[in-house]
């Protein structure tokens, strides 16, 4: 690593050591008395909810339980749909990003996304990366060159794609397209990465992958995931959320949630009474 | 340090990003803005082209009044001009080409969907819209050189042995083996149609979902019995969707036409006489329209052809969305 | 009983087998046209090819010559009509799938545009017969571009909307993720994902204005000679089509066959060349 990146990484992480007993005082990102309405349907009621910073949290609950539109909520990435709106507060180091001063620029490039669907872009594997730097940073070739090759690297995609760098990224597999899509969104070098069923069109495979993969980027960023695979969520989180209907039921590490469950319908939920 | 060079970032980083996003605002707007305006362009086109005609036509609506739908004049010498021979002429041509295209072209989607084997299904499809491609000049010249001589010389005279002796319809069926005349453009005008609709019909019968059809031959039904009773009932509005659109163009129809329609200005009820529709008219008479009368009747021409097609055309579009509608609700 | 069933049976298998015949008579009667229109346009066309056709001039009546400038015209006023109309409606087929896709304006754009997309050519003629020729007080090869780029605009509109419909939400929304404004996002992913279907378009409107006579004729109208000038009047292939076609002279009819077989080829070749590029395209997405 140069000293330059050294610096990033460092800047990006600067308390790296003292995460574990951070996490719980000081969230990375928190939603405080979140509402949200989709076209007058209140998909969210007075939702609080932590991400804890290096820490993976996981988002359950059955279809329509408004998880993904939780998600959707902390890159503001449904605003660029009309008569979406959301009231109360969501933070990201302490500002509010629903905040309609606070630049989207800066929110998008610090909370990356990744979604269900593998969704390349129609250029090469190489400019699927660099897409998204060339319009933050001004790099050389050389200098982009080493940003694709860590993202790919750091995305668990080199050795496979090394070789065929300017070939058209359409012709990955599924499995190595989600990789791809979340090399992309890393690129960028954000502070948070959200997950949205990214496995959920993937083979039990590539699913490994992509479950390892996050156990791995974990070290690096703060990381929330929507599953509608419980076992996924028990497998690779560190916390868990569980909603229903819009609401927040329980919130708590993963164990204590899938073992001990404070609330009835959380039990019934991973118990698979219901959902 | 690291805390330090995390602040120090932040705030290097902080009115940049503000600056990028501002500008990425503004670049946003602009763009809004410029297909906004080629959307609003689209609008504008249509609006303006039925304005300018109506400006264009004025004179000859002032000076005729009500009276340039129902005559029959046509004397450019006299400054004279009515409407109704060429009214007359689209009307009919058109008549005859759907009487001809509609049932050929339920046959053609029909054979296409549920009869032909399916290796055939492709290349007949691709065949058949091909001929939609051809460009509507080349019908009038094949109409003129090929299809004139053979109307004068064989199907002329025997309509006059034949249907000429019927009393009443024969009327219909008399006159001189000339060729060309309002049957012989109605005939190209189907040939021209046929593909249109056909392909119209092609698609909608596609969209009749599986099973419905399925249960009926589990019942023991024929094709025609599926077609008839599962088929047509439920794409009927998108079929006369189709049909409208068919005769959108064939009412619009300039080149096809005037090759084989003979341009003449006069009311008769033999379909085999010479006669002219609005599309032909100002095909052939306009740039030798030497009086602002005269030109002004023409556009007047254009603008009662643009308002009768927007009128089929847009019944044509309402039929098809709402089959399209229909569709999507499921 | 089982004898009336029967021949209800029979009754329906015989109808049924006259359906389908006639079912199969309409195909084959639709077919027939076709090989004889194209039998004749090749036949007669080719017959009357020459070398002299691409370089010499339209005659007068009773002498040899060619197509030269009308080949010319035609070619400069459609690469101009697409040039005009293609940009507009690429940007309005946009704004109709990215920013109006289910509102009332975005429909009414729908609405209008379709009936664009069927109007009579010779009504948009007129339109610009009255706008520019009638303004600028002579007749243009620009006029005649901006003709023919009426007819481009609805066919570029629509495929532009349709294609950009088909491409995935979480495409646009993966781009815009990275934080990178929606106009590079259009521009760099989206149009690269629908290029394909664009070009369509763009060729079949090419196809469809190459052979275009009705909105020439008091547009463009018709030059004798060759002219590189759009504020003069200007040949085009399908306007000395219609003069030669009409006229009583041999030699011109033949030149008239000429040109309706360069243009016949010219637009199949389009029509297949699109074909070809949307079934590459589909095979490269399954």
């Amino acid at each position: 690593m140069t000293d330059a990146q050294f610096a990033t990484v460092s800047a990006i992480a600067p308390t790296a050591a003292g995460a574990h007993a951070a996490a719980k005082s000081a969230p990375k990102m928190a939603a405080r008395g979140l509402d949200f309405f989709y076209n007058g349907f209140h998909a969210l009621k007075n939702v609080n909810f932590e991400i804890a910073e290096k820490r993976v949290t996981a988002l359950i609950g059955p279809s329509g339980c408004g998880k993904s539109t939780l998600l959707r909520v902390f890159n503001r990435i449904y605003s660029i749909y009309p008569k979406l709106e959301a009231k109360g507060e969501v933070l990201l180091d302490g500002e509010n990003i629903l905040d309609p001063g606070y630049s989207l620029n800066r929110l998008r490039s610090k909370v990356g996304m990744v979604f269900q669907k593998p969704v390349p872009f129609p250029m090469s594997i190489y400019d699927n990366i660099a897409y998204g730097i060339r319009h933050h940073e001004k790099l050389s070739k050389s200098e982009m060159d080493v940003r694709v090759e860590q993202a790919l690297t750091q995305g668990a995609l080199w050795n496979e794609v090394k070789d065929k760098l300017k070939q058209s990224a359409l012709g990955l597999s599924g499995g190595q397209q989600q990789r791809l899509c979340i090399a992309r969104a890393i690129a960028l070098r954000p502070e948070v990465i959200l997950l949205d069923e990214p496995t959920s069109a993937l083979d039990p495979i590539a699913t490994g992958k992509i479950e390892q993969l996050v156990a791995e980027l974990k070290d690096h960023f703060t990381i929330a995931i929507v599953t509608h695979n419980m076992q996924q969520a028990a497998r690779c989180s560190d916390f868990t959320a569980f909603m229903y209907l819009g609401e927040l039921v329980e919130f708590g590490d993963t164990e204590t949630l899938f073992t001990k469950p404070a609330k009835k319908q959380t039990e019934d939920y991973i118990t698979g009474r219901f959902g | 340090m690291a805390a330090s060079s995390s602040a120090l970032s932040n705030a290097t980083i902080d009115s940049p990003a503000q600056r990028r996003n501002t500008r990425d605002a503004r670049a946003d707007g602009l763009f809004r803005w410029i297909v906004a305006s080629a959307g609003l362009f689209v609008l504008l086109a249509l609006l303006g082209a039925a304005l300018s005609m109506l400006w264009g036509g004025r004179e000859a609506f002032s000076t005729f009044g009500f009276g340039f739908l129902t005559s029959t004049d046509w004397d450019a010498v006299n400054h004279k001009f009515g409407a109704l021979v060429p009214i007359y002429g689209t009307l009919v041509t058109a008549l005859i080409a759907m009487l001809i295209a509609v049932p050929v072209s339920f046959g053609i989607a029909l054979f296409l969907t549920e009869v032909a084997p399916n290796w055939l299904r492709g290349p007949v499809a691709a065949a058949i819209e091909l001929l939609a491609g051809i460009p509507s000049i080349i019908y009038g010249m094949w109409g003129l050189f090929v299809f004139v001589p053979v109307m004068g010389e064989y199907v002329t005279p025997w309509l006059n042995d034949h249907l000429g002796k019927i009393p009443g319809l024969g009327a219909l069926f008399t006159g001189p083996p000339l060729g060309i005349g309002m049957l012989t453009a109605g005939i190209v005008l189907a040939i021209m149609v046929i593909p249109f609709i056909s392909s119209v019909m092609r698609e909608v019968f596609l969209t009749v979902p599986m099973r419905l059809k399925e249960s009926a031959y589990a019942l023991g039904s024929t094709t025609t019995e599926v077609v008839w009773d599962i088929v047509l009932p439920y794409t009927r509005s998108a079929v006369i969707g189709g049909v409208f659109l068919g005769l959108g163009s064939a009412l619009g129809e300039t080149m096809a036409v005037t090759f084989v329609l003979g341009n003449a200005h006069q009311l008769t009820a033999s379909l085999l006489m010479p006669g002219n529709s609005i599309a032909a008219t100002i095909a052939n008479e306009f740039t030798e329209a030497d009086s602002d009368i005269y030109r002004s009747s023409l556009i007047a021409l254009g603008f009662l052809l643009f308002v009768v097609t927007f009128f089929v055309l847009a019944g044509a579009k309402w039929m098809l969305r709402r089959m399209a509608r229909a569709e999507g609700e499921k | 009983m089982s004898t009336t069933s029967e021949k209800l049976y029979r009754n329906r298998r015989i109808k049924n087998a006259i359906a389908l015949s006639l079912s199969g008579a309409a195909a084959l009667f639709g077919l027939f046209w076709l090989v004889w229109i194209l039998w004749t346009t090749l036949r007669t066309g080719i017959s009357a090819m020459k070398p002299g056709l691409f370089t010499q001039m339209t005659p007068p009546p009773g002498s040899d010559g060619g197509l030269a400038n009308a080949l010319f015209g035609s070619l400069v006023m459609s690469v101009v009509a697409i040039l005009i109309g293609a940009p507009i409606g690429i940007a309005a087929g946009t704004y109709l799938a990215e920013f109006a896709r289910k509102k009332p304006i975005g429909e009414a754009i729908r609405f209008v545009n379709d009936i664009l997309l069927s109007a009579p050519s010779i009504v948009l003629g007129l339109f610009v017969y009255t706008l520019v020729v009638h303004t600028t007080g002579h007749f243009s090869g620009w006029a005649g571009s901006l003709a023919l780029a009426l007819i481009v605009l609805p066919v570029v509109v629509r495929t532009t909307d349709e294609m950009l419909q088909l491409v995935p939400g979480q495409m646009r929304e993966a781009a815009l993720s990275l934080g990178v404004p929606q106009w590079k996002v259009t521009l760099q992913v989206l149009y690269r994902s629908a290029l394909p279907g664009i070009v369509t378009g763009i060729l079949l409107a090419l196809a469809r204005i190459s052979g275009e006579t009705a909105p020439l004729l008091f547009t463009a109208l018709n030059n004798q000679y060759w002219t590189a000038d759009m504020s003069q009047p200007m040949a085009s292939v399908p306007v000395v089509i219609f003069q030669y076609a009409m006229s009583p002279y041999d030699s011109w009819h033949a030149l008239a066959w000429a040109g309706a077989f360069v243009v016949t080829v010219f637009v199949l070749l389009m029509s297949l060349l699109s074909r070809a590029i949307l079934l590459r395209n589909k095979a490269s997405h399954d």
